[in-house]
């Protein structure tokens, strides 16, 4: 039964890996003021969760998932920048824990890609319709 | 003695795909109308037997033979009956079964029922059909034997597992498979016209039903599926551009490309090299969703077990069918004519740009799935997720929704810039009020993308009924009434996907039993927690009472234990209003006795799928009508004769 | 300019076949390593873990000798398997602290009566934050940290026994 194996560990918790703690204080826990709370939101859907097969810590019930959500927040509650917050997990974790591509050289050709195609198409169409009006 | 039977079963049906390839061959090159004769009841043949031979596999699901190894590892006798039958397809083997159960059936109904295609263009159509049959029952055959035996025979089966006991697994597998591989016929047929040449108008005439019939089906599917992982994976999301969730949306998008593309070379004699390549298109990305699932290059939460040696297999197939159909598009459409001219402001642009932007779409898509792999290669880990595809598809997307507000709006052939402009006055103002509106409502608290997904959904929603102004109502053909509820589904759908992602509220509470919780209008009381016992599950249910100006409504938010293996999943309490929907999760017990819950509160969140329903309703409509008028044409035809 | 635009698809499509080929035949690398190797430690000072040993704060492992920081729960299956190559570490001369993840006392010292103590110090990390500024993905990890501070070569997973030479050499390198 291996078709959605590692779906189910999406919402599942695997009794052997629990830890016995409760989650973090801000874990599941919104920051009074929405602004804010909306800012850490949107930080935490493009965080990656490291012990999940493909889901953001928004969006998963593990535990460290659960961590990282409280400290985001808690810090997010202190100022600091959401940015600032996904550069120092870059840091530790490199680019793959952000979901949200970063202006580094490997990610160049992403960003490029909608132009080219669009670019693409475009001289397409001019082939198109530039014959059409020779005719 | 079954799983023998359908074994057998499949070997005869491989053979028939073999002789149905080379009599078709031979045939043609030879101009042997006897043998030619004998391709289309061997497609039928086959068609049967694939039929049995999945039939079979499902009796010994539902029979619990665990002498069999595909259910003793996949199946559990304890199962409720929809599940054993459901199961069947719940793993790699059987699905590769309907796979290949659902090329052998659509081949048989081409031998069957299509009359209007030229007689050697058929030929070849099943003659290709059978080619790409052929690699897929080798890959069963040798890799994947569904029908093997275990021995000795274990007592139970493994298979249990919680998440696949949902309705949901009953209709979304079969309807995206129908889908999925219904577009091989597509394929098919693209194969057949370029071996004999015939790209043209009565070519698409016979091609578009199947192309509307396989797409109808991929729509329903992937709505199925979107719903079914909302309301399964307990945190609200509907789509996450997960890369298999891509694999189903890529085939989707050349299939809308083509449908449009058909039409116009089937009434217009236009576009015959691009339907063409949208046809291989639709099938080969088919056939790499199932290569990225069933190979573990990528991770996903959808992924079957890695196995390497049948992701070579099917790379082995890949390369064989969409390198040889896109060498011989390359060699043949050269000779194939350009069709009849159009101007720049005419239905065929902008059907070029529908096509192209649902291409680009298409190809971005493609792009950021595979971009970590691209990276991997050069030793850097990235991820790409819905941060990147939102922010590039949606744009593309809001786009192609004005080209497909505009188009039916315009002429085929040529038309004035001016009469155009003045068709789309209603639609223009309703724009601009809407702009005005959503920003009064909500300037600065949404993003750009869902504000403007707003604006475009309303005002495309109105103008995809224009077509119907000032039109005798009686006596508009049932396709255009297709048309018209297919883009406004689409419309309706943005309209919900935008709606979501702007008012949404969302709500983290711990709370104790007596607990009141306020949110976006709704008073929410935690009446208890009680523990429960299902089949094969306990759980602890919250009972709440949730009001909104009126009588309360008591929903039951569960939290689910399964014993083996030990899972625990989240049955999220959905309470539906004409204006959006509540949904409420129960979580973990915390200090104090209080229970974790989240609630959201998602206006117009249904209108997603309710659209998507309505885009495969009016395909309906549209295969319907056409079909109808093909009826009434023949029809009259004999009774003037 | 058509010629082209006829072939485009056909040569893409044998760029992906060659990029498909080659995620089949690399090795599935899904772990996630540490960025900060070669960094020096982040700073941290962190409450008792045990009840027979000191708590454990970052200054204390730039002490000038090679040291290993372990970390682990008493609620991780493999790091009990580790133990046995922690303590042959330890007898061998090697000074090993850890950082006991989302625990609690209790659980720490029962889980170090059982599985055997070869810590000079532990720190209690009840929140992942240490564990996160690390840049660890999980339990258990094992870090080879220089006389300076510096983080010099990350371990992930249990120390199994032919692992051991290999974390002495990069202790020794280390120096």
């Amino acid at each position: 039964m291996k078709y959605l194996v590692l779906l189910f560990a999406l919402i599942a918790a695997p009794l052997s890996a629990q830890t016995a703690l409760p989650p973090a204080p801000y874990a599941n826990q919104q920051i009074a003021d929405p602004a804010l709370e909306r800012k850490a939101k949107a930080l935490m859907e493009t965080i990656r969760c490291l012990t999940c097969q493909s889901q953001s810590i928004a969006d998963s019930n593990a535990s460290m998932a659960g961590d990282m959500r409280s400290q985001i927040r808690e810090r997010i509650m202190a100022g600091e920048h959401p940015e600032a917050i996904r550069a120092w997990l870059i840091t530790r974790y490199g680019d793959w824990v952000s979901y949200e591509p970063t202006a580094a050289p490997i990610l160049w050709p992403l960003w490029a890609a909608p132009l080219v195609l669009l670019g693409l198409g475009v001289l397409l169409l001019r082939g198109r319709i530039k014959r059409k009006g020779r005719a | 003695m079954i799983a023998e039977t359908g074994l057998a079963a499949l070997w005869l049906a491989a053979s028939l795909a073999l002789l149905q390839l080379v009599l078709a061959l031979v045939g043609l090159k030879g101009d042997k109308p006897d043998l030619l004769a004998a391709v289309r009841p061997a497609a039928v043949a086959q068609g049967v037997l694939t039929a049995i031979a999945f039939a079979l596999l499902i009796t010994l699901f539902m029979r619990s033979d665990m002498s069999v190894l595909l259910v003793a590892t996949n199946s559990h006798s304890a199962k409720p009956w929809l599940y054993k039958f459901a199961g069947t397809w719940g793993n790699h083997e059987g699905s590769m079964l309907l796979w290949v159960t659902v090329m052998g059936v659509a081949g048989a109904a081409v031998a069957l029922f299509e009359r209007a295609l030229r007689r050697d263009t058929h030929m070849a159509t099943l003659g290709g059909q059978a080619a790409i049959s052929l690699g897929f029952y080798a890959f069963l055959l040798f890799s994947s034997n569904p029908f093997a035996r275990i021995s000795p025979a274990p007592a139970d089966g493994q298979g249990l597992n919680p998440l696949l006991q949902d309705p949901g697994l009953a209709f979304h597998p079969p309807t995206l498979y129908l889908g999925y591989v219904g577009l091989s016929v597509a394929f098919s047929f693209a194969i057949g016209a370029l071996l004999t040449r015939q790209v043209d108008a009565a070519f698409a005439r016979a091609m578009r039903p199947w192309v509307l019939g396989a797409w109808i089906l991929l729509t329903l599917g992937i709505t199925a599926g979107s719903y079914w992982a909302y309301y399964e994976l307990g945190w609200g999301g509907w789509w996450f551009w997960d890369p298999v969730e891509n694999a189903s949306l890529m085939p989707w998008l050349a299939a809308t490309a083509l449908l449009h593309s058909v039409t116009v070379l089937a009434t217009r004699d236009a576009l015959r090299a691009w339907t063409v390549m949208l046809a291989v298109v639709a099938f080969s990305m088919s056939m790499v969703g199932t290569f990225l699932v069933r190979s573990g290059i990528l991770t996903s939460v959808h992924a079957f077990a890695v196995d390497p040696e049948r992701g070579s297999f099917i790379l082995g197939l890949l390369a064989l069918y969409i390198g040889g159909a896109l060498a011989l598009f390359g060699w043949r459409i050269g000779a194939v004519r350009e069709g009849a001219p159009f101007e720049l402001v005419s239905r065929e642009t902008l059907l070029v740009v529908n096509n192209l932007l649902l291409t680009v779409i298409l190809g971005l898509v493609l792009i950021g799935t595979l971009y970590p792999l691209m990276t991997e290669a050069f030793g850097h880990k990235v991820s790409v997720g819905a941060p990147y595809f939102d922010r590039i598809a949606g744009p593309i997307a809001l786009a192609l929704m004005i080209a497909m507000a505009v188009g039916p709006l315009v002429r085929w052939r040529r038309d004035q810039a001016k009469a155009v402009s003045k068709r789309l006055l209603a639609p223009l103002c309703i724009a601009l009020l809407l702009f005005g509106l959503v920003s009064v409502l909500a300037w600065g608290r949404i993003g750009i993308l869902p504000f403007l997904g707003l604006v475009v959904a309303g005002s495309v929603g109105v103008a995809s009924l224009a077509p119907l102004w000032k039109r005798n109502l009686r006596r508009t053909p049932l396709f255009t009434y297709g048309m018209v509820i297919a883009h406004l589904g689409c419309a309706v759908s943005l309209g919900g996907m935008a709606s979501d992602s702007a008012f949404t509220v969302e709500k983290l509470v711990a709370a104790r039993p007596g607990d009141t919780i306020e949110t976006a209008g709704w008073q929410i009381r935690l009446l208890q927690i009680q523990p429960l016992a299902g089949d094969n599950w306990t759980a602890l249910q919250a009972d709440m009472d949730v009001s909104r100006n009126g009588a309360p409504v008591t929903i039951h938010p569960q939290s689910r234990f399964f014993a083996s293996p030990p899972t625990t999943t989240s049955e999220a309490a959905l309470l539906t209003r004409w204006d959006g929907q509540l949904y409420v999760v129960l979580g973990e017990e915390v200090e104090g006795g209080r229970w974790q819950l989240r609630i959201w509160w998602k206006p117009f969140v249904t209108l997603i799928w309710l659209g998507g329903i309505m885009i495969a309703l009016g395909g309906a409509l549209a295969l319907l009508g056409r079909e109808r008028r093909g009826w009434l044409m023949k029809w009259r035809a004999r009774a003037a004769a | 300019m058509r010629k082209l635009l006829i072939w485009l698809p056909l040569v893409l499509f044998l760029g992906f076949i060659a990029l498909f080929a080659s995620g089949l035949f690399q090795p599935d690398d899904r772990i996630i390593h540490s960025r900060l190797v070669g960094q020096p430690l982040p700073a941290f000072n962190l409450p008792a873990a045990a009840s027979d040993r000191p708590p454990l704060a970052s200054s204390q492992l730039a002490a000038g000798q090679p040291r290993l920081l372990n970390i682990f729960a008493s609620w991780c299956v493999p790091c009990a398997a580790e133990a046995p190559q922690l303590e042959a570490l330890r007898a061998a001369g090697v000074p090993i602290d850890a950082i006991a993840i989302r625990d609690a006392r209790a659980d720490v010292d029962a889980f170090l009566q059982r599985n055997g103590n070869p810590y000079a110090r532990i720190g209690l990390d009840a929140r992942s934050e240490v564990q996160i500024a690390l840049g660890s993905s999980g339990v258990p990890e094992t870090f080879v940290i220089d006389g300076k501070g510096r983080i010099a070569y990350q371990h992930i997973g249990e120390i199994r026994a032919d692992d051991v030479p290999m974390i002495l050499d990069r202790l020794r390198s280390a120096q």
